[in-house]
């Protein structure tokens, strides 16, 4: 049997490493918020090739008179993203007549979104509300499921771990991939927090029925319970991430990044359970250990 | 007891579960589908046309199309967010004056002719919005212009029309609006008789309205006195004598959802609430049909990996997995159509995320069975293997259900998202986790039961 916890340093360190990645990523250039919380329009057109994207922005900003923030390919060459801010229903006409005079009458408008300045505080609230109540939940099922305050704590850390690694990974997807944070983005957030758990509790189920037939020290325990779920748990992170790279190699633009999201998640939701839950309950079993027998000797 | 133990047999369950599939496989097909093949010299040229669900049982009837529901994204729409200004309202009166702002709003999109609209309100820390889905309309343009529009109420006196007059000028309206608006409405009510306890509506005017209403009472005794509400009559009462002092009622052979509904029409024009567009999200429809080919690509390419990856690794039971992976998928498109769940783009993310989830109970299955086989006969390892990897799928899948259960929020509380794509992605999620239980666990079950057996017979 392979002594997994041998390494729990190497872990540590490798989540260690991540999480000031994740960091850096944040203080230095932070997220790139999209219209959801900014407020403003996105737009998408479908235009002729080679369309004088530049010619159309100086023409947008003098007539409409707003700040156009960006015009970018996507997906195929003659669909291009707008992000402006926002504009009232003059402004739009104005705007329909310079793309149709830019593209000869071509033009076609395949989506435009306008959010108001009021929506993004309340999407930041509302999504803080919608993670403190599911962890709450969370904590409580896993409390519970193992009667133990210690279990439902480490799940919860390694939750936050993947959590705060999604959010850091859109920091630096931001800044090199200009891969934007959205209400999608904020769902993702959420469904890697039950993925997380998912795999957590399958790993401390396994370690709670060995527990109760054979006993014993928690660490070879635990590497025991390691050493049977690893298969499983790569296996059915495979399956989906499959899934996942599908969607991101072939999806349209709307819910390539929301995939992306999800695929970070699965992957740190993966790697957390064996090697940051695991570790941190026999960590946390041994520091309670050495507390005891020292109480005991004085 | 042999009908008992039929039933109990793993033969027949999985023939149930097959004919299950057949069903669901019927539902889940296209609604015209065209089958073309050749063998030899007989050629097949046909075009399949599923039928809709319409059954009568006495007194029953179901009716259920069975085309999938999609969302805006997909079929291509205007999302439109509006906030309402009731800060002009008075305290106690502001959850009347929403739900009257409703009221319009329904009445002014169904005006504009669109198939199921969708209007609903939503207040989160005291501000109060109102979101109109218009599937279809690429261009809202019209209806944000129309539905930013404050409601108009208004009474009006019907023309004196001379004899022989009538005829030459049909074209003109036949009333004329008087001076008594909504702004002299102070507020509608619903009443009930003393005497007969038929339910009625009172009025209760403004002093500055009870002068107009009196003066517009005592010129029209024993006419009607129409009231019209943008421009299309709600009410049209017959003044019985002159009325002073600002209340009055409108009796009639009403039912309470009437006197309610009337009551609600009445106060929007007497509590106007302007609206405010916050919030704008139109698809057009190229979009949402390059979005529904991209998915399904996307879809079938995911499938075939998952499939060669469970075969690769398990062999025959991972053949099994890929059989019980179908009749999820088949399954999981009937229970859409059946619900229905309106389709959007995440939604379909949940659905593929989903199946991507659903071969995890046959994983954990079989890594046990892995364990177990060693120390066990083939059969009794297998069942052994089910039940242990039963806990950990069923704790593991709360767990996401948890989750799901807040993003689809079903209770609609204002504290949390209610916006349609969140919602969309954590139903298609929500059913796929609890159908994969059933899947994983039933389906994959029966199946290697059966399938077991038939080996050890020839062994």
């Amino acid at each position: 049997m392979i002594n997994w916890l041998k390494y729990k340093y190497i872990y540590f360190s490798i989540s260690l490493l991540a999480l000031s990645l994740s960091i850096f990523g944040l203080l230095r250039w932070g997220l790139k918020l999209g219209v959801d919380f900014t407020g403003g329009v996105m737009a998408e057109y479908k235009l002729i090739k080679n369309a004088p994207t530049e010619a159309i922005t100086s023409q947008i900003e003098k007539e409409l008179g707003v700040n156009v923030s960006s015009i970018s390919q996507v997906g195929s060459d003659d669909v291009y993203l707008f992000r402006l801010s926002n504009i009232d229903e003059n402004q739009k006409e104005k705007l329909n007549k310079i793309l149709k005079d830019a593209t000869n009458g071509k033009v076609e408008e395949l989506r435009f979104e306008s959010v108001g300045p009021s929506v993004g505080p309340e999407l930041v609230k509302k999504t803080i509300y919608a993670v403190l109540i599911s962890s709450f939940f969370i904590l409580l099922m896993v409390a519970r499921q193992f009667s133990s305050f210690k279990f439902g704590v480490s799940a919860i850390l390694a939750m936050f771990h993947d959590t705060f690694i999604l959010i850091g990974s859109f920091a630096w997807f931001g800044r090199f991939f200009s891969a934007e944070v959205d209400f999608l983005f904020v769902t993702a957030l959420l469904t890697t927090l039950s993925f997380s758990v998912h795999d957590t509790i399958v790993v401390y189920d396994r370690i709670r029925e060995l527990q109760k037939k054979e006993g014993g020290e928690i660490t070879s325990l635990a590497n025991r319970a390691l050493s049977e779920t690893m298969v499983r748990s790569l296996n059915n992170s495979f399956t989906i991430i499959f899934m996942l790279l599908a969607m991101i190699l072939l999806g349209g633009s709307t819910v390539k990044w929301f995939a992306a999201a999800l695929l970070v998640g699965t992957i740190s939701g993966t790697y957390s359970s064996p090697f940051v839950a695991v570790p941190l309950l026999v960590v946390w079993n041994s520091v309670e250990e050495k507390m005891r027998l020292r109480r005991l000797s004085k | 007891m042999w009908n008992n133990g039929y039933m109990k047999s793993p033969l027949f369950k999985v023939i149930a579960i097959f004919l299950v599939t057949l069903i669901c496989l019927y539902i889940s097909l296209p609604a015209k589908l065209p089958v073309k093949f050749k063998v030899g010299r007989y050629s097949f040229d046909k075009t399949l046309e599923r039928g809709n669900i319409d059954l009568k049982l006495g007194r029953f009837s179901f009716k259920r199309s069975l085309d999938l529901v999609l969302g805006l994204d997909l079929a291509g729409g205007s999302h439109l967010v509006f906030e309402a200004d009731l800060s002009k309202i008075p305290e106690g009166e502001k959850a009347t004056a929403l739900s009257s702002l409703k009221e319009v709003i329904e009445r002014r999109v169904n005006f504009f002719g669109v198939s199921e609209p969708n209007v609903q309100t939503s207040l989160f820390e005291g501000k109060s919005r109102i979101i109109v889905e218009l599937p279809g309309v690429s261009d809202p343009r019209d209806a944000t212009a129309l539905i930013g529009q404050t409601a108009q109420l208004v009474f009006a006196e019907v023309k004196e029309i001379k004899e022989g007059e009538g005829e030459k000028k049909t074209n003109e309206l036949p009333f004329t609006f008087s001076d008594l608006t909504g702004a002299d409405l102070k507020k509608a009510s619903v009443v009930f008789d003393n005497t007969t306890g038929k339910p009625s509506v009172s009025l209760e005017f403004t002093p500055e309205g009870a002068k107009k209403f009196e003066t517009l009472t005592e010129r029209n005794v024993n006419k009607v006195l129409p009231i019209f509400l943008d421009n299309e009559i709600i009410s049209a009462p017959l003044v019985k004598e002159k009325i002073a002092g600002g209340m009055a009622q409108i009796t009639g052979d009403f039912t309470l959802d009437e006197a309610k509904k009337m009551t609600i029409q009445l106060n929007a024009g007497a509590l106007p609430v302007p609206v405010k567009l916050i919030e704008q999200r139109t698809v057009g429809a190229t979009l949402g049909e390059e979005s529904i080919q991209r998915s399904i690509q996307a879809g079938l390419i995911g499938l075939f990996m998952v499939v060669l990856f469970m075969v690769l690794s398990y062999g025959w039971l991972g053949l099994i997995a890929s059989i019980a992976l179908f009749v999820f998928a088949v399954i999981s498109l009937a229970l859409y159509k059946l619900i229905p769940v309106v389709l959007t783009l995440p939604g379909i993310a949940g659905f593929l995320l989903s199946v991507g989830m659903a071969v995890d109970s046959n994983i954990l299955i079989f890594e046990r069975f892995k364990e177990e086989r060693p120390r066990r006969p083939l059969r009794e390892a297998l069942e052994v293997s089910f039940g242990r990897a039963w806990d950990s799928i069923r704790d593991a899948n709360i767990a996401t259900l948890t989750t799901a259960f807040v993003l689809a929020n079903p209770f609609d509380w204002g504290f949390l998202h209610t916006s349609g794509p969140v919602r969309g992605f954590a139903i298609t999620l929500a059913l796929g986790v609890g159908l994969s239980m059933f899947t994983g666990i039933v389906v994959s079950r029966n199946l290697l039961r059966v399938f077991v057996r038939e080996k050890n017979k020839n062994d």
